[in-house]
């Protein structure tokens, strides 16, 4: 079996799919099956905010593909996430028709309220829903390549990389914020209806949500596995570890380089089209700097450079943000700016590497 | 000397007695006369009170029916003596009567106030009101300015009377006063005169040389508008250009000397500004001193927090750069929370001193903000003196050494470590520097360094790494590149406009417009 090879000596990896299996089992049934005030019932609220976290876990996965195995410290991933989220928004947005506040079949609300009469070009095609998953992977994917085509063929690497990337999302950012834009401005796209002609607002809908997220993050994980073990990752790792002699020895690294930023974009992009409809909204916010930098802490705190690692840190830091923003709102930015210090310094392998130095004392 | 104090006299005596007649008027006639008898005792206090009489401030206190100027306070009304200027305590709104006005009364008054102000001591002063008189179009008043030239010795103010009598003059229906008044103000950019002009080159009742003349000056002005147009924009542009340079260039010596990104740059500014603040809270008798106090302070408190840095986090992360640029991160979260915490989220403002307000007049039609123009200056002074610092001092020496190379700087004996925590701190200082400067431009709040973090870092990549006149360089000209773009397409689209520009700069240029020669580059 191809998928055993892939993921052989991978024990994170089968600890992750088995979570993600048995969690695909139990969720739905303890949502669906067991009533409100069951002692074993799980509500809806829950089952979207796992959701996130699984979206969350792919944009992980996506970064440590490039950071942890082609050395790119991108800290403008969080805009192949926006983009991909609003490719997904678009959709969602065609879906509302005439339901809206102006009632107006052909516009969106927000285009309405800026007198708008038409609807631009761009919006054409998201009427149908497989328009919108192509733009959801062409447009992350496109960005990546070009941006990617451009910047390490110019040898444009280290902080230099990521400051540019971070300009990128910066720039992204400013321009969504635009009312001419034709994306929301400030507001971005939110008061979605259904997906599909299925209501977003209704448990069945989001369970079938949070299984799509499962399916999409082992898929996920097993493709980025593929990719690490196979020759285009053993070429890759070479590369992140001294660029030079890989080319001295006839490989043209930039070609590798940007056909993995492009596939980590493109399943940055997947990630946020599943997002968006489990949170309901998107807005020029996800583009900002600060976004791309969180996620590239979980990654951090997961263990860079296992994959595996990524997707626990995500859901880790997340949840300590979830509990932390609730609890103590003031004291979450200290412990999100104590982590990036400690984990770079104290904990370079992350919780993983924990785990792993754990085990080797037992083993001594 | 006799005669100008026995002359204050006989003035004091003659407003004293024109109050009195003020304060005991009834009909709006013996109030013109008062007000006259007053503007003509030429008074120093003569223009405060019929200024608040004009604006209905001016007030008999019911009591000894003195008259009063008031002001509103908490209860009720502050009261002024109108004849001294001495405080007269609080009263209640219905102790006091107001010395009421009509329509011909008020623009008597207008009338009195001019020729007031045409008398002042100050020539700024007196250039001012001639200004006025001459946008006024009141064609009467030509007597009155041209009475002035008697006795005016101050050139400036002559030039401006000349020019106001030549700007009523264009209202005038005499041919050939008006031509000679298109001749004279041809030159002047002021938006009446080019209304006027406007009006002239229009009208078709109007003899052809009249309105060939105006034309051309309509064209004279429009060119001197847009000349002025280019270098306001183009200081502006230097301004921000100054600013970013101020930003980036702390930063460009700790990246350039140490190879390290510290994303906690734009915090160490927003430090800076809140130590002006706290300078000016504990200060608040001597505030155009505090800044002076405020620099230094900053710069201490600045440097410091880069010294922690870099003794606690720099150090350890040496020679992982990617790693470093995420500890400072997390460092600059954690500085930013700590103000949010101790000072709360909300803006402070910073007080501009007087020193630093207001703005100077090149030309009509051109004005320089001073605060604006101080910041230039001093974020040129800066860069002097860390060119200084890096050119004729051992530690500038040893730095320079250290960026070339550092082993071979090693082994000749320098104390690499020092002179990175030396680098450090002195970055982290002129970061200080600089937020004392922002503080006199922005809001002083939390997300102050954010706002400039990636702009000052697209300077220091733009300019090249390690390269100071580099830094100076890219940051003038994007500032100036920013300001030209902006009228055109907004100031959003110039940011995105800047930065995709930069995106594809570094694309084709990666080690930036002035990259570092030599071996040391390569590394």
């Amino acid at each position: 079996m191809l998928a055993k090879r892939w993921l052989d000596h991978d024990r994170g990896g089968y600890v992750l799919l088995g979570v993600l299996a048995v969690l695909a089992v139990v969720v739905p049934v303890a949502n669906l099956a067991f009533p409100d005030g069951s002692p074993l019932h799980l509500s809806t609220f829950m089952v979207t905010l796992l959701g996130k976290y699984l979206c969350y876990a792919l944009l992980a996965l996506a970064l440590d593909l490039v950071w942890g195995y082609v050395g790119i410290l991108s800290l403008g991933h969080g805009a192949f996430f926006a983009l991909g989220g609003y490719a997904m928004g678009m959709y969602l947005m065609r879906q509302i028709g005439a339901r809206g506040v102006y009632g107006n079949a052909n516009l969106p609300d927000f285009m309405v309220f800026l007198n708008w009469d038409t609807l631009p070009w761009y919006w054409h095609g998201f009427d149908a829903f497989w328009f919108a998953l192509v733009m959801v992977v062409l447009v992350p994917g496109l960005l990546a390549f070009v941006f990617g085509w451009l910047a390490f063929r110019s040898r444009v690497t280290g902080v230099y990389l990521s400051i540019i990337t971070q300009a990128l999302t910066y720039a992204l950012m400013l321009a969504f914020f635009r009312n001419e834009m034709g994306f929301g401005g400030n507001n971005g796209l939110t008061d979605f209806k259904e997906l599909l002609g299925f209501d977003l607002q209704s448990d069945k809908t989001r369970v079938v949500l949070f299984l799509t997220s499962i399916a999409a993050l082992a898929l996920g994980y097993i493709a980025c596995r593929y990719v690490v073990t196979s020759r285009l990752g053993r070429v890759v790792a070479a590369i992140r570890d001294a660029e030079g002699r890989v080319r001295f020895t006839g490989f043209r690294t930039h070609h590798f380089k940007v056909w993995v930023f492009t596939l980590s974009a493109v399943l940055c992009g997947i990630a946020g089209a599943l997002y968006v409809p489990q949170v309901g909204i998107i807005n020029p916010t996800e583009f900002q700097p600060l976004n791309s930098i969180e996620l590239v802490v979980w990654v951090a705190v997961g263990g860079r450079g296992t994959l595996y690692g990524a997707a626990l840190g995500a859901a880790v830091v997340n949840y300590a943000k979830s509990t932390f923003t609730a609890l103590l709102p003031e004291v979450w930015l200290f412990v999100l700016g104590a982590l990036f210090v400690l984990v770079t310094i104290a904990l370079p392998r992350g919780l993983v590497g924990i785990a792993a130095r754990f085990k080797r004392a037992q083993h001594a | 000397m006799l005669t100008t104090a026995a002359a204050a006299v006989a003035g004091e005596e003659e407003f004293t007695q024109a109050l009195a007649a003020l304060a005991a008027a009834s009909s709006y006639a013996d109030k013109d006369a008062a007000a006259t008898a007053i503007a003509a005792s030429a008074h120093p206090r003569a223009e405060p009170v019929l200024g608040a009489m004009s604006r209905g401030e001016l007030y008999t206190r019911g009591s000894d029916s003195r008259l009063v100027t008031v002001t509103d306070a908490a209860d009720g009304f502050a009261l002024v003596d109108a004849a001294t200027g001495e405080d007269l305590g609080t009263a209640g709104k219905s102790d006091v009567n107001r010395v009421t006005l009509n329509n011909a009364l008020r623009s008597s008054l207008r009338g009195l106030l001019a020729t007031l102000k045409l008398h002042h001591a100050d020539p700024k002063q007196r250039i001012a009101a001639i200004r006025e008189v001459g946008e006024s179009g009141d064609l009467e008043m030509r007597q009155t300015l041209t009475e002035l030239l008697a006795t005016e010795q101050n050139s400036g103010v002559r030039t401006a009377i000349d020019t106001a009598v030549a700007t009523l003059n264009l209202d005038s229906t005499e041919p050939a006063e008006r031509l000679a008044a298109i001749e004279r103000v041809g030159g002047v950019v002021n938006s009446l005169v080019r209304t006027k002009m406007s009006a002239l080159a229009s009208n078709e009742t109007l003899d052809e040389e009249t309105r060939s003349a105006a034309r051309r000056a309509v064209i004279d002005i429009e060119r001197h508008v847009a000349v002025y147009d280019v270098v306001q924009t183009a200081f502006f542009g230097l301004s921000l250009g100054s600013i970013l340079v101020l930003a980036a260039i702390g930063l460009s010596v700790t990246f350039g000397i140490m190879g390290v990104i510290n994303m906690a740059h734009g915090e160490l500014m927003m430090l800076g500004a809140y130590t002006t603040y706290v300078v000016q809270q504990l200060m608040p008798n001597a505030l155009g001193a505090s800044l002076f106090v405020a620099m230094p302070a900053a710069f201490l408190v600045a440097g410091l927090v880069g010294v922690a840095i870099e003794r606690g986090i720099v150090r350890r992360l040496y020679g992982r750069p990617l790693e470093t640029l995420l500890a400072t991160f997390g460092v600059s979260l954690v500085l930013q929370q700590a103000v949010r915490t101790i000072f709360s989220p909300l803006n402070r403002s910073v007080v501009t001193p007087a020193w630093l307000s207001g703005s100077v007049e090149i030309t009509p039609g051109l004005d320089i903000t001073l605060n604006r123009l101080y910041i230039l200056l001093f974020s040129l002074l800066v860069f002097g003196a860390l060119l200084l610092v890096l050119k004729r001092t051992r530690l500038g020496l040893e730095m320079r050494a250290v960026t070339q190379n550092r082993a071979m700087a090693a082994a000749m004996g320098i104390r690499t470590d020092r002179v990175d925590l030396m680098t450090f701190g002195l970055g982290s200082g002129i970061a200080g520097l600089a937020g004392v400067a922002l503080s006199q431009l922005t809001n002083v709040g939390p997300n102050l360094g954010q706002a400039y973090i990636v702009d000052s870092f697209m300077v220091v990549v733009f300019g090249g790494v390690g390269s100071l006149w580099g830094t100076l360089v890219s940051g003038l000209s994007l500032g100036v590149a920013s300001k030209l773009i902006e009228p055109a397409a907004g100031a959003v689209m110039a940011k995105i406009f800047v930065l995709v520009f930069l995106i594809v700069f570094i694309q084709k240029r990666p080690r930036g417009l002035f990259p570092q020669k030599g071996r040391a580059a390569e590394a």
